[in-house]
């Protein structure tokens, strides 16, 4: 009776208290594919995990409604049932594995109870193939022999082999080239003509531009408008407009008078290959510099080379053949390991809090004095456990860790005050240049708020800040300068006065264009 | 407040008290000999291995959850060596000692280079060694010598250094050293403990009650005197006791008190970030594995000298022996958390349940299963404790 296969109505998620997804609406026609595209954060992920039980039936509020009846999903399995499948950015190949075994992962070809149908595996799998147009792929191969765009199509193989009606893609081209890309997606008008249904997420405008019926565009979490094809203005700039519109409240604590000094830090010809391919170039030529005092923005798309940009130079924590000067105060200085970086008085407080930050066993006070350990805190190797204490606390106090005490699991911390501790962590090193890799990332706008004062209390001290960040509004209300970074590349600079998401995403854009070419 | 500390007190010394009752368990079932100066002293000589080991496996386990499976079969193959220089060789002694340390330190870069740099997953790396040196070791004693043991009984100054007994005296007289030992001992921790109060106070850093302190004071005191008393009542100080002692106590000032310490803990907990905080990670491994292999030596000195031989089947299941007492002591089998203390309780508790049921006459086929049990127990119990906090 209605034309929408999905209907999710007035959906809110809340994550301790803060709202990852308020009262969205996405309605989708059966047989379109519609794009789903906002800001990194702005919820696109969440939405999708609430329909596909990732977040089950209850940790959310609103309704699903799927083929006309209202769903509760309890877990993954519940909606693949009900043929909606879900393609996560990062493939969920197991890469030793053949090309055929991975099609049937955890929907085996089985003839009797739990033994395998070798020859039904594989000849399924060829099918499945074929529906991807990889009819000529080997399938007994291992995965990992293919290319990573090959590999996504062999996720929508599986994805076909459980009878899909409706397939969610989540940043499928964000590791292809364009030919491959341009592959993937005539590979979803195909499906569509075979009457499958698909949701794609993608930061690539000209690609939902390409492919997409119908457009929703998702900022704070919310739904701020769907686009048609065929009926609304269906471009880049319209989308972008829609995607960065929002008005400027005073998220942004003021930084005043703070007096630009010299060029402390400055980085020329930077040139950085993959560490696992030797003839990848992940960052070509880079060259910045950032006065005492001064904030500058690095901005760019995920995957832009930012990340691996800052660990190259600190103490090259990534990639190889790294080649390129870095001077710190005037002076040129070689960081070949991390010591030599936190020597140098450089810091890089990473975007992976938990993963590349933090000891989540260990309590607050040895994870802030952990970098700082060697040089601050001992004496001829015996640490000073009590300046640790007081440092800890000064630093609790200083900067408004919210935990009972210092010797407090840092596990059993919030985001915010984890990555204050991290912040901590690195401020006791006593650098001169810290680099801010994603500084806000999953934590709450209150914590935000601080974080950011912190940033203006840094650069008041005189230091030199360098903060990466993929939410562009950050970026804007805390730099003072901002180099676009896109595919290994400065794709533009910005001042203050001529910042702007437009300008940011322009700058990407023509970068684009020009690489396309 | 108050009742919370008293809860958090008990939670923090669960092992030691439960060793407590254990071992007031064993001395009413065999009827007091349990308590017997002899099974004192029985207790240091039979366990002083585990405890050497153990220290060594803390080590590794804390980087990570790492274990050393060779440690055992390495005690067979040094104790060869050592047999063969000392009795085959006429080799003195001390020559002897400083050449089957060098093997050992060998042995221990080797180790630590494949685990270290190599990237070599330890329990593999180690589980070559646990053939490798088992076979060599029993190869090397049979070649010389036609019964696959050689003594080494003979080796007085060997012998003294570490099984013997300082000042020895007849096992009815009470041994006056031992007795000063234990007051002098008493009246360190004592004075260590107020004084590092004292300072605490003095710049303003929370300190612990007197009350508490007093009561700890007390409670240390007593048992390092019933430990005096009793072993000189049994002849004196074993030398392997002061061996234990300065190695737990070296160990607890690197573990607790120094960088290095500090990073054998931060890379079980997060190796990564550790990294990034500046810290040359693969060092950590490699020492781990060097100083694992150097234990070892020392372990062997105590065994061979323990036995008076070299035997092929020395050092069978020490290294099992080692892991279960960090893993009861709360030693974290993922690495990260555990300390020489908690391993000195742990080791304990295993040796007064051997002993205890050795002289209940408890089957030692039987012994295996209640010491298997008791492991699985604290394990379960740790996980559980850890869930219910968090």
């Amino acid at each position: 009776m209605s034309d929408y296969i999905l209907e999710m109505n007035h959906i809110t998620k809340e994550f301790s208290g803060v709202k990852a997804l308020d009262d969205v609406n996405l309605k989708v026609k059966k047989g379109e594919i519609h794009g789903l595209c906002g800001e990194n954060g702005a919820g696109k992920s969440t939405l999708m995990n609430v329909l596909s039980g990732v977040y089950p039936y209850g940790t959310y509020s609103g309704d699903i409604v799927y083929k006309g009846e209202t769903c509760k999903f309890k877990d993954l399995k519940e909606s693949e049932a009900k043929g909606i499948v879900i393609i996560h950015q990062e493939l969920a190949l197991s890469p030793l594995l053949s090309v055929a075994e991975n099609v049937f992962i955890g929907n085996e070809q089985t003839s009797m109870k739990g033994v395998i149908d070798w020859t039904a595996t594989r000849k399924k799998a060829q099918e499945m193939l074929a529906k991807v147009g990889l009819e000529h792929e080997d399938v007994n191969v291992p995965v990992n022999s293919l290319g990573v765009g090959k590999q996504q199509l062999i996720e929508i193989a599986k994805a076909m082999a459980k009878k899909v009606d409706l397939l969610i893609l989540d940043e499928p081209t964000a590791a292809l080239n364009d030919e491959e890309s341009k592959k993937l997606l005539d590979i979803m008008l195909e499906l569509k003509n075979h009457g499958v249904t698909s949701i794609i997420i993608s930061h690539k405008l000209n690609e939902l531009e390409y492919v997409c019926d119908a457009l929703t565009i998702i900022r704070d979490g919310h739904t701020i408008e769907t686009l048609n094809k065929g009926v609304d203005e269906f471009t880049e700039d319209r989308v972008i407009k829609g995607m960065v519109g929002r008005e400027m409240t005073n998220r942004y604590p003021v930084r005043e008078g703070v007096e630009l000094g010299k060029v402390i830090f400055e980085v020329n010809n930077w040139n950085v290959y993959h560490p696992d391919d030797g003839e990848r170039q992940m960052i070509r030529n880079i060259n910045i510099s950032v006065r005492a005092g001064e904030v500058v923005g690095l901005a760019g798309l995920m995957g832009a080379g930012r990340t691996e940009f800052a660990m190259s130079l600190f103490g090259k924590s990534y990639g190889q053949k790294i080649s390129g000067t870095v001077k710190i105060n005037g002076q040129e200085v070689h960081l070949n390991s991390v010591k030599d970086a936190i020597d140098s008085k450089l810091a890089y407080v990473s975007e992976d809090r938990k993963t590349y930050g933090l000891v989540l066993i260990d309590d607050i006070k040895h994870n802030m004095t952990m970098a700082a350990l060697r040089k601050f805190f001992s004496k001829k190797g015996v640490v000073n456990a009590n300046d640790e204490i007081v440092s800890a606390e000064e630093y609790k106090k200083r900067i408004n860790v919210k935990a009972n005490s210092i010797e407090q699991t840092v596990g059993s911390l919030s985001g915010g005050n984890q990555q204050k501790v991290v912040l901590a962590k690195w401020m006791l090193t006593q650098p001169d240049v810290l680099i801010l890799d994603e500084p806000t990332r999953g934590i709450d706008v209150g914590a935000k708020y601080e974080i950011y004062c912190v940033i203006n209390d840094l650069a008041k001290a005189g230091k030199a800040v360098i903060v990466i960040s993929s939410e562009m509004q950050e970026i804007i209300g805390t730099c003072d300068r901002v180099y676009v970074i896109n595919e290994g590349e400065i794709a533009g600079e910005l001042n203050k006065d001529e910042v702007s998401q437009e300008k940011i995403m322009q700058c990407i854009m023509a970068h684009n264009r020009k690489g396309g070419e | 407040m108050g009742k919370n500390k008293v809860s958090d007190v008990l939670k923090k010394n669960a092992m030691l008290i439960v060793l407590v009752l254990v071992y007031i368990f064993f001395t009413v079932m065999t009827s007091g000999q349990m308590f017997q100066a002899m099974n004192f002293n029985a207790l240091i000589t039979q366990n002083a291995y585990v405890f050497v080991l153990a220290t060594g496996m803390l080590m590794c386990m804390l980087t990570g959850g790492n274990i050393d499976l060779s440690c055992g079969s390495f005690v067979c193959f040094l104790g060869a060596i050592g047999g063969i220089l000392m009795t085959t060789k006429q080799m003195s002694p001390g020559l002897s000692i400083i050449l089957m340390l060098l093997v050992g330190v060998v042995y221990g870069c080797a180790l630590g280079y494949l685990i270290a740099y190599v990237n070599i997953p330890p329990w593999i790396a180690t589980l070559a060694g646990y053939l490798a040196f088992r076979g060599w070791g029993t190869a090397l004693l049979s070649a010389n010598s036609s019964t696959g043991s050689i003594s080494l009984a003979a080796q007085k100054g060997f012998l003294a250094i570490f099984s013997g007994k300082v000042f020895s005296t007849p096992v009815n007289q009470t041994n006056i050293v031992c007795i000063a030992a234990g007051v002098i001992a008493s009246a360190i921790v004592v004075v260590t403990s107020f004084m590092s109060r004292a300072t605490k106070v003095k710049k303003g850093y929370d300190a612990e009650s007197v009350m508490t302190l007093l009561i700890r004071c007390v409670l240390s005191v007593a048992a390092i005197m019933l430990f005096a008393v009793k072993l000189a009542g049994a002849g004196g100080i074993p030398t392997v006791l002061i061996w234990v002692i300065a190695i737990v106590l070296i160990y607890d000032f690197i573990t607790s008190r120094t960088t290095i310490g500090r990073y054998f803990y931060t890379i079980g907990g997060n190796a990564e970030a550790t990294r990034l905080s500046g810290v040359d990670t693969k060092k950590i491994m490699f020492l781990a594995y060097l100083n694992m292999a150097i234990l070892t030596v020392i372990t062997t000195y105590i065994v061979t000298a323990r036995f008076q031989a070299a035997n092929s089947t020395a050092g069978t299941n020490y290294e099992m022996d080692a892991i279960a007492a960090c893993v009861v002591g709360g030693v974290s089998a993922y690495g990260g958390a555990g300390n020489v203390f908690g391993m000195v309780v742990g080791a304990t508790l295993i040796g007064v349940i051997n002993l205890g049921m050795s002289l209940m006459g408890v089957d030692a086929n039987w012994q295996k299963v209640v010491k298997g049990v008791v492991l699985l127990a604290a394990v379960v119990f740790d996980i559980l404790a850890e869930k219910k906090r968090s």
